[in-house]
């Protein structure tokens, strides 16, 4: 059970039972007490460490290296989190999040830097089923086999590594037409691109036939969408979401595309077709992702028959996948919710608010405009002490999620569901 | 199986949708746009109004109206009635000539178009020569005469449009039997004018452009004789006895001439230029009417002197020694008088005037000559329509001190009854009284009876009293002053030119159970006002509210508060204001709303919002919404948009003052202008082939006008806890926040010295950061909570308080559903996301089943930027029916557009009309209208005794008042017990 927060890539049963812990009645999460259980080499530590306490990583750093007897010896921290995953913690942002995250129980895992670089993937610790009606048969079904047979993809530093973009559904389309996924959150880059009205040539049985289509008109220089290198001017847009574009004005497409910019999937017929990507074959019905790195390394694209963890929960289907980017709840649960408990005359109302608060503020902080709640009210309200933890962890876990690696951005969506569904079911 | 039972279950679904839902365009309200011609028939008693854009429009007894399209696209230069017939021929600047008709159909009339007609002239012919100029429908209503810019009277029968090519009057029969000295010159060119004797139907007079007019008789098919006017003719009038012709001309004379003079050459008897020796302007069109007893009346449109007076749109009326000088507000399209007896042939009783903005009817038998009331073609845009606001169900108490305070203002019309009855309305009376209320740019808001077919004035409220403004009270431009030539008197009501445009009125809430209004506008000024039926001298008082709360670096550069007045003014009856609150910086009221129960007004601009008690004339909360990024909001646009606004007012003025006759020559002028038209589209259709961009974004936090707020609301419902309700605030702004602040009223007793607090309960930020546009709350059955005061008047269940209430927010871009007390999200629909319109307007209301008397839903009803409105049931937020209903390009009537509570709507459809329509299958406001045909006697003589139509009209009316007494009685007894409770209850809140 121990051994599980061993950085293996091959998943151990014993992290399920862990799980469990974790998914214990938030009762202990009032509690001003993190248990802390740390592993260097082949020792453990264990202690106790005040949640609301002073201190950052620094302090942290030097307590890990006095309980463990290593003063000056180099080491990096690990802790695995909510998700099984293998995170680091190098900063005071990630620290407190790990913090925070420790339900009970934080697991942290040390190695000296001079060591192999240690590998903080997904699926590293197994990651949990969790979650309802479909997306936990797909997971199990297509996804966690394959995790089996194959390490966890292997994932840069955090400051060299962030999803943005990915083409999906190659197998389905036809060879001219793309389909990109724009990922927005996370990133303090504009998506950065302009739309036109525009004449497409469409053949028809009765000929060329010439008709109203909106196309790209300009990329703004350092945007997502000219950073992904997938997306081009003069691309024909075909799809947003999944809803054809036929018929609409470039006002409507517009507003669809603003709607839907924090997914933003569209489907265009690019004006460059040499680039296109090959469809090699039905042999596998998996190969259906590739996606592009922000540093533009093209980040060894996965073969076909060997997916990668973003195209495990990735559905087969053209229309699962859009339904799936589209019926997005996390933006439901994104909503942020300030509740002002202070008003609240009974206690016990108070406590279950602000743990639902707790709970509602975590998914949507993955967004990086957090200054609304940052802002302090003007008012001057006595928040209670839930809230003004959640205000800072809000803002640590910007930082987090931008530099985290273990998430390929599709997974970490699924997650974010998930967490979504804790709160509304 | 399941799938199957589903089926079943969504094809119930779907009928029921059927019972409650049906998209309807009813009836349009207000005035023409553009309106171009002008008929009357005596013996329908109907008026016909054509416009510019091929509409023709019937009106008759108030509720008897009847509207056509001509599927050209093309302006209708002239309409005339068949004489005793219920057809009409419309006259289109394409040429073409369009035959209507009035046809009953199950008990109710329909106008219908029966034929259309081209002139075709010989082949090669110039296109001048079947151009046609002037029509006159011959008194036998089998002929009509169609003069051409060639000189041509081409004799076509109707209804059928058959061309009598034998008898047609060509240029040379009439050259032939006209003397040789006024022949080439063009001299028979261009027919201007086309009219019958009234005695002797054989005989008509052909007047031509150049002066020269020729009396030819049909029969015969010869001049009878030949009238050498030498100034330019611009209308003839035969007198009623026949023996003297009218000529009017466009240097400003007018001639008349006797007929049947044994002398061939007929020399002018008489000629005059009215408004005399410095040159003068065209004399349009010219009447003359016999009275019984004593000399006739003498009508004419223009003539004014050039100079000085050549902006002014006038009918001079002449009667013995009576001689006055109209002064219309616009450009008088034509004029037509009404006459007394049954067969309309006696004395003048009304001048109707249909300028450009208005309908204008003067009493002609009454001294002073004051002007009647019209009771449909109101100008609903006499200011400029800024916001309107409709309250459904009106309880007859309120009801009836409004009409009382509308009648005091109504004391210089003519008592007379409106004039012009044709036709009987059988629309049954409507369930319910409904007021709409038009705020206008002059700071007034005026009181529509919108429960009818006829958009009725009922009272008009003006704000600007409050405030010193730019106004010289002194400026009455044209008080008549003694001796003054030409004897000006200004009649009209259309009036523009706002003074201030700070004192526009932007939102009105009113409550309908307690009397009590609030109006804002745009310089940040939130009036509170109470019914009251005498006239009060009071001082209101100012609170200015900065809604900055100390947010600094910030410069409003827009313009500035309004100056109230301090000392007391004196308000007549009806609503006065006894509270003012101004907000700071002086910024256009976004959103206001006002609880009379709670005594509670809230208000928002785009820096934040505020919560007012007006019984302790006190604020209770303000909260600045401003994102520190926003420099926009800070600065106010405004101050841009005013001066634009003031050149335009400016140079509106210059083209008034400058305007000069467009009349003359309009044939040419049309072609002109249709010419520089096609240029003109043609240079935007090449300017839209460079591409327009739009940006795709994520909405941040930075955006401009974030911290607008959209709307507001009050609800009493559970924002703490489950068990404990309290009233609250909700306002969203255009950011996607939604604040929620729980009130803390202190008991009924304490109300007047206790203060009212508020304190924060929640914040909520929507993801997609789309505006929130509207917010309510869902009581435990999923129905919307009631109105306050409904309730209490026992005309709303109340709302379930014991189930978990549910928070609704509407944003552009979605519908979603939130637990509460504790916000999260339970459903939500996506509109944006999905289908890429956007919601503009959104209203609740309740549909009833047109089936069964006793099924309802409560549904959103919701208007897009497409222009296409859908109904979404609650509490599901399903989408249930979609209809297009706006055009996606016209902004303004999408803008316009307000819902009633029961599934009906008004939009503007130009500035001065609203379009009516219907959502409920139940509820719906339409014209039911009969218009029978008359009684032909066989002659072609004219005057024939029309015994059917007024007796007709008579019962109708006598009809009428009976079943308005009935109702009356009926609803006195049914509100009688609420009134009295509405009393009891004012009472005690104010004790």
């Amino acid at each position: 059970m121990v051994l599980s927060a061993v950085p293996q890539p091959a998943s151990q049963p014993g992290s399920r039972m862990s799980r469990q812990q974790q998914q214990r009645t938030p009762l202990k999460h009032s509690d001003n007490v993190v248990e802390v259980k740390s592993k260097f080499e082949a020792e453990y530590r264990r202690f106790a460490l005040k949640r609301n306490g002073p201190g950052g990583f620094r302090e942290f750093y030097r307590l890990l290296q006095t309980i463990h007897r290593i003063p000056g010896v180099d080491v990096l921290l690990g802790y695995a989190d909510i998700h099984g995953d293998l995170l680091p913690i190098n900063n005071d942002d990630n620290f407190h999040k790990a913090v925070s995250s420790a339900n009970p129980l934080l697991r942290i895992i040390i190695t000296k830097k001079e060591d192999e670089p240690i590998v903080f993937a997904t699926n590293s610790l197994q990651r949990r089923k969790k979650g309802l009606g479909l997306t936990a048969l797909r997971t199990t079904g297509s996804g966690s086999t394959h995790s089996r047979n194959k390490a966890g993809l292997m994932i840069g530093l955090p400051q060299n590594f962030r999803q943005i973009s990915s083409i999906i559904d190659v197998d389905i389309l036809p060879e001219t037409h793309r389909r990109v996924r724009l990922h927005k959150h996370g990133t303090h880059k504009p998506l950065g691109f302009y739309i036109r009205d525009g004449v497409s040539v469409r053949v028809t049985p009765q000929g060329v036939e010439k008709v109203p289509g909106v196309f790209i008109s300009r990329l703004v220089r350092g945007g997502l969408a000219e950073s992904t290198g997938l997306l081009g001017v003069n691309d024909e847009i075909l799809e947003v979401n999944g809803i054809d574009v036929a018929g609409k004005t470039l006002d409507q497409v517009t507003d669809m595309m603003v709607a839907n910019s924090h997914n933003l999937i569209v489907t265009v017929k690019p004006a460059n077709q040499r680039n296109n990507v090959v469809h090699r074959g039905s042999k596998t019905s998996m190969g259906n992702s590739g996606s592009v790195g922000s540093a533009g390394s093209t980040s060894s694209a996965p073969s076909h028959d060997s997916p990668s963890p973003a195209s495990q929960s990735n559905p087969i289907t053209a229309s699962n996948s859009i339904a799936e980017g589209d019926s997005d709840d996390e933006d439901d649960d994104g909503d942020l919710i300030l509740e002002n408990d202070c008003l609240a005359p009974f206690d016990s109302q108070r406590v279950t608010n602000s743990n639902n608060t707790n709970l509602n503020r975590d998914s949507p902080s993955n967004r990086p405009h957090n200054f609304t709640v940052v802002r302090p009210l003007p008012q001057s309200l006595s928040l209670p002490n839930s809230i003004g933890t959640n205000l800072s962890d809000s803002s640590m876990m910007i930082s987090n999620q931008n530099g985290n690696p273990t998430h390929t951005s599709s997974s970490s969506q699924e997650s974010m569901r998930e967490d979504g569904n804790i709160i509304t079911l | 199986m399941k799938r199957f039972r589903r089926h079943g279950q969504e094809s119930q679904r779907d009928k029921l949708k059927q019972e409650l839902f049906q998209f309807n365009k009813t009836v349009e309200h207000g005035f023409p746009h553009q309106p171009s011609a002008l008929s009357y028939s005596p013996t329908l008693q109907l008026l016909s109004i054509g416009t510019r854009s091929g509409a023709i429009k019937l009106y008759g007894a108030p509720g008897v109206e009847f509207m056509g399209l001509h599927d050209e696209n093309a302006a209708v230069t002239q309409v005339h009635f068949l004489p005793h017939q219920v057809e009409l021929v419309t006259l289109l600047d394409d040429n073409s000539l369009h035959m209507w008709t009035l046809k009953a159909h199950k008990g109710l009339s329909e106008l219908l178009e029966i034929g259309r007609f081209t002139l075709t002239g010989p082949p090669g012919a110039l296109p001048s020569v079947t151009r046609v100029t002037a029509v006159l429908a011959h008194s036998s209503g089998e002929l009509l005469l169609l003069g051409t810019e060639g000189g041509h009277v081409f004799i076509v029968e109707v209804p059928g449009f058959r061309e009598l090519e034998e008898r047609n009057i060509s240029l040379d029969q009439v050259a032939s039997s006209v003397p040789e000295d006024y022949i080439g010159r063009r001299n028979l060119e261009h027919v201007e004018a086309l009219q019958e004797n009234p005695v002797n139907p054989n005989q008509i007079v052909i007047g031509y452009g150049r002066g020269l007019m020729v009396i030819w008789d049909l029969e015969k098919q010869c001049a009878l004789q030949h009238i050498p006017a030498t100034q330019q003719l611009e209308s003839v009038w035969w007198t009623e006895d026949g023996g003297y012709i009218l000529s009017s001309h466009s240097d400003g004379s007018y001639c008349r001439w006797m007929v049947g003079g044994e002398d061939e050459n007929e020399e002018e008897e008489k000629s005059d230029i009215p408004y005399g020796h410095f040159p003068c302007k065209a004399i349009s069109k010219i009447v003359q009417l016999p009275t019984e007893e004593g000399p006739p009346f003498l009508l004419f449109s223009g003539g004014m002197p050039r100079a000085s007076y050549g902006d002014r749109h006038c009918i001079t009326v002449i009667h013995s020694k009576t001689h006055i000088a109209l002064d219309f507000t616009s450009r008088i399209i034509d004029f037509f008088v009404i006459r007394d007896g049954p067969q309309h042939t006696g004395d003048p009783s009304a001048l109707v005037v249909l300028v450009e903005e208005e309908l204008v009817v003067i009493d002609l038998q009454t001294e002073g000559w004051p002007v009647i009331q019209t009771p449909y073609l109101v100008p609903l845009h006499s200011s400029a329509i800024t916001c309107s606001h409709h309250v459904s169900a009106i309880p007859l108490k309120l009801w009836e001190r409004v009409t009382a305070a509308g009648d005091l203002q109504k004391t210089h019309y003519s008592k007379k009854p409106w004039p012009i009855t044709g036709g009987q309305n059988l629309a049954p009376d409507p369930p319910q009284r409904d007021l709409l209320l038009t705020g206008h740019e002059d700071g007034t808001v005026r009181f529509w009876d919108a429960s009818g077919v006829c958009l009725y004035p009922m009272y008009k409220l003006s704000t600007a009293g409050v405030f010193h403004t730019d106004a010289d009270p002194n400026d009455n431009m044209n008080q008549g002053t003694e001796g003054e030539w030409p004897p000006f008197r200004k009649v009209g009501c259309f009036d523009p030119y706002s003074d201030d445009p700070r004192l526009g009125v932007q939102k009105i809430h009113l409550c309908k159970y307690s009397g009590y209004l609030t109006v804002a506008g745009t310089a940040g000024q939130i009036l509170v006002l109470e019914l009251n039926d005498e006239a009060a001298e009071q001082t209101v008082e100012a609170k200015v509210v900065d809604l900055l709360q100390g947010q600094e670096g910030f410069r409003w550069k827009g313009h500035t508060r309004l100056d109230v007045r301090e000392e007391p003014v004196l308000f007549p009856p009806g609503f006065q204001p006894f509270a003012l609150v101004q907000c700071q910086p002086p910024a256009v009221v976004t959103a206001l709303t006002l609880h009379s129960e709670w005594k509670l007004v809230a208000f928002g601009t785009s820096h934040g919002f505020g919560l007012y008690d007006y019984q302790q004339k006190n604020n209770v909360l303000i909260k600045c919404t401003l994102n520190p990024s926003d420099q926009l909001a800070m600065e106010g646009p405004l101050s841009r948009v005013k001066s634009i606004k003031k050149s335009l007012r400016q140079s509106f003025r210059r083209i008034r003052r400058s305007r000069v006759s467009l009349r003359k020559h309009h044939v040419n002028n049309a072609a002109k202008l249709q010419e520089a038209n096609a240029r003109l589209e043609a240079e935007l259709a090449e300017m839209e082939l460079a591409p327009v961009q739009r940006k795709i974004e994520a909405r941040s936090s930075d955006d401009s006008f974030t911290g607008l707020v959209r709307t507001l609301y009050f609800a009493d419902t559970f924002l703490s806890d489950s068990s404990h309700n309290s009233p609250s605030l909700w306002a969203g702004t255009n950011g996607g926040c939604v604040f929620a602040y729980m009130l803390r009223l202190p008991p009924v007793e304490n109300r007047a010295d206790e203060p009212v607090t508020a304190q924060q309960a929640k914040e909520i930020q929507l993801m997609h950061r789309a505006p929130v546009v509207g917010i309510a709350v869902l009581d435990g059955h999923g129905a919307p909570l009631p109105e306050p005061l409904e309730v209490a008047h026992d005309l709303a269940r109340s709302p379930d308080m014991h189930g978990s209430h549910h928070l609704l927010v509407i944003s552009e871009e979605q519908f979603k559903v939130f637990t509460l007390p504790k916000v999260s999200a339970k459903m939500k629909l996506k509109l944006t996301a999905t289908d890429g319109s956007r919601v503009r307007r959104v209203g609740v209301a309740w549909f009833g089943s047109s089936r069964s008397e006793d099924y309802g839903e409560s549904g959103l009803v919701v208007l897009t930027n497409q222009g296409d409105l859908h109904v979404v049931s609650l509490p599901a937020v399903k989408m249930q029916v979609q209809y297009p209903c706006i055009r996606r390009e016209d902004v303004s009537g999408i803008a316009s557009c307000v819902f009633t509570k029961h599934g009906q709507g008004f939009y503007l459809i130009s500035p001065s009309e609203f379009e009516r329509f219907s959502l409920s299958a139940r509820y719906l406001v339409e014209p039911r209208c009969l218009v029978e045909v008359p009684l032909r006697s066989g002659s072609s003589n004219q005057h024939r005794p029309q015994p059917d139509g007024a007796s007709s009209a008579l019962r109708n009316a006598r009809q009428d008042s009976e079943d308005a007494e009935v109702l009356q009685e009926i609803q006195k007894s049914l509100e009688g017990d609420q009134s009295s409770f509405l009393e009891n209850n004012v009472k005690s809140a104010v004790a």
